[in-house]
């Protein structure tokens, strides 16, 4: 984008000022090379944000953001139901509640190296990945509204994990709220075989080692040092969230000028938070974020499985849980006066500052664990949600990478089996039933994930405390 | 006029789909080929079975992005992949005829699944060619 369009406050923050029907300016936090090499639809879709109804203080795009569907991927925007404020279900997007969880092993990198290749073709048996997979669990009625209600905690009492997960999970594994009389048959059925499966595209299960510490407090805090191995986790509400999403966006799109919502972008389709309308859909959302976070619990559950058969000693418990395709009911002080916001995170974290009451007590004095998810060579990142994040972005930060070239470039540029043997020769070992899927996901596609952190970081968003690079991936 | 074709077009984050057809119905139909070959080659699904689908919506953009969206809905509850496409289009209501086989991974070489149709880069409509375009990016 041409940088000539903002007004530079800081090296870090970039601002559009109101013009036409924006209700307040857009801010972009990013450094000048990550401005200058985004698209300009960014520009168009963070303005575009701007002209909802009872949107607050601004629409904000975090350092990864890119081109997405009506709120910019990496956007975070905050609506006031008492200032006529909407809940958009373009503002969630289609994976509800999509996330990245991170487990400790107790494990040094030596102690995996020397079993590497049995314990990647054991998570490969374990875990379901890939399209057409389906998982172990099949829910009846019932079952599924328990499960759409109860979430982790409900994954939890079937058997899968233990009640100390829920307390490292955001809303302690279990959305309130939740009404799965809002979600529809279709979306039900979808998902009947989908629990404990790990989707495709970018999802991905990987065993990392932590390379780099950057803040020894903080990882002391979180429990980590250089040269351990964590279980990184990155995938959403499958079958059931998408079929959500689908379902209120068309509803929402059809009902907008009813509302006299003027939408400049179908996609942000939206109804007003005190609307029967937008009260199903965040039901129904609640519902997808119960459905996630329950899938992540069962896929912790057979990674554990899949330790025990090859490394005994492993222990793994839950390091942290972080959604980023979510809206959510926060309290967050506005011009000195807190205030009851609907936050929407599209493509970004919740990255809440030390302190904060919902981090758990153990992790809260050095702020919320921000997991970044990159590509499967470049590596992850672990941060710490910064105390000036509130006034800032209210308390987000950046979710990963972003794509640095098109799935369809991406297949024309490399062959899985290339990709996967380059890697293997660099020490990361990937298991995936599509060769083409480990092509489009090939590391060259992606954006540097490390100079969308370092921006993350020097703005103020998010603190750096580890990076960790992968030995096993599991890709769907 | 030029041959019914399917296309797909960039989208930085995902994959755009585009039928073009000498009638709407035949835009709709490449464009759920072009919806399969997001996922495999679509050379390689045999279409040994047939799925009736019918929907309605208030305008031709949102009746292709609901057809997509039957069809991804078809392929996720089923385990299916679809390759032949029979369409019938009144006004705004669709009723089609799709031809498919289960999915087999070794078979079909599964490339990434299909979250659902949007919004974004969405048009239906016929150009001064005289030739329908229908086409929009699929979330994947």
């Amino acid at each position: 984008m041409d940088i000539a369009l903002f007004a530079r406050h800081t090296d870090y923050e970039w601002e559009i000022a109101p013009h036409g029907a924006m209700r307040v300016p857009a801010v972009i936090y990013a450094d000048e090379a990550l401005i200058r090499a985004m698209d300009h639809k960014v520009y168009e879709q963070v303005c575009n944000v701007a002209t909802l109804p009872g949107i607050v203080k601004a629409s904000y795009a975090m350092p990864d953001a890119h081109w997405g569907y009506g709120f910019p991927i990496g956007g975070v925007a905050a609506f006031d139901p008492e200032d006529g404020g909407v809940v958009s279900a373009g503002g969630v997007g289609f994976d509800i509640s999509c996330g990245v969880r991170c487990l400790h092993t107790g494990l040094n990198s030596e102690d995996v190296i020397a079993v590497q290749k049995a314990l990647a073709d054991t998570l490969y048996r374990e875990i379901p990945a890939g399209l057409g997979s389906t998982g172990a669990i099949r829910l009846n009625q019932s079952e599924m509204d328990a499960m759409l209600t109860g979430g982790a905690a409900w994954a939890v009492k079937r058997g899968h994990g233990s009640a100390a997960d829920l307390e490292h999970i955001e809303e302690h594994g279990q959305m309130r709220g939740a009404r799965p009389e809002c979600v529809s048959e279709h979306a039900k059925k979808r998902q009947r075989d989908e629990m404990g499966t790990l989707g495709s595209g970018n999802h991905y299960l990987e065993v990392q080692k932590v390379v780099k510490v950057f803040d020894v407090k903080a990882a002391q805090a979180f429990g980590i040092r250089e040269n351990d191995v964590v279980v990184s986790i990155h995938c959403g509400s499958r079958g059931l969230g998408h079929q959500i999403g689908t379902e209120f966006l068309k509803a929402m799109v059809i009902a907008a000028s009813g509302y006299g919502i003027m939408l400049p972008d179908r996609e942000l389709a939206c109804a007003p938070i005190n609307s029967p309308l937008g009260e199903d859909y965040l039901g129904a959302m609640r519902a997808a974020i119960n459905c996630a976070f329950a899938n992540r619990q069962i896929l912790t559950h057979l990674v554990r499985d899949a330790f025990a058969m090859v490394l005994p000693k492993a222990r793994l418990p839950l390091l942290y849980d972080v959604s980023h395709n979510t809206c959510k009911v926060e309290e967050h002080v506005v011009d000195g006066k807190p205030r009851k916001l609907y936050v929407h995170r599209k493509g970004a974290t919740r990255a809440f500052g030390p302190g904060h009451p919902d981090i758990p007590a153990a992790l809260r004095s050095v702020g919320q664990p921000v997991l970044i998810g990159g590509s499967m060579g470049t590596g992850s990142y672990i941060l710490a949600g910064a105390r000036e994040g509130e006034a800032l972005s209210f308390s987000s930060a950046c979710h990963g990478a972003g794509r640095a070239m098109s799935r369809h470039q991406a297949y024309k540029t490399w062959k899985g089996r290339q990709v996967i043997d380059e890697l293997a020769a660099r020490g990361i070992l990937i298991r995936s039933p599509s060769g083409r899927g480990v092509a489009e996901e090939a590391p060259g596609a992606y954006k540097d994930v490390s100079a969308v952190v370092d921006a993350a970081d020097a703005a103020g968003l998010a603190h750096k405390v580890a990076r960790l690079e992968p030995l096993v991936c599991i890709k769907g | 006029m030029n041959k019914k074709r399917w296309e797909h077009f960039p989208h930085e984050a995902d994959m755009g789909v585009r039928g073009i057809g000498n009638s709407k119905e035949e835009a709709f139909e490449q464009a759920a080929i072009a919806m399969s070959a997001v996922i495999t080659d679509p050379a390689k699904i045999s279409a040994v079975e047939r799925v009736e689908i019918a929907c309605t919506a208030p305008d031709d953009e949102l009746l292709l992005v609901d057809w997509l969206n039957a069809l991804i809905y078809e392929m996720a509850t089923r385990k299916w992949l679809f390759s032949r496409f029979e369409v019938h289009i009144k006004e705004h209501q669709l009723v089609a005829s799709v031809w498919g086989e289960p999915m087999d991974t070794d078979k079909h070489q599964l490339a990434v699944e299909i979250k659902g149709a949007t919004y974004t880069a969405l048009r239906v409509a016929q150009e001064s060619s005289g030739e329908w375009v229908a086409q929009c990016v699929v979330d994947v």
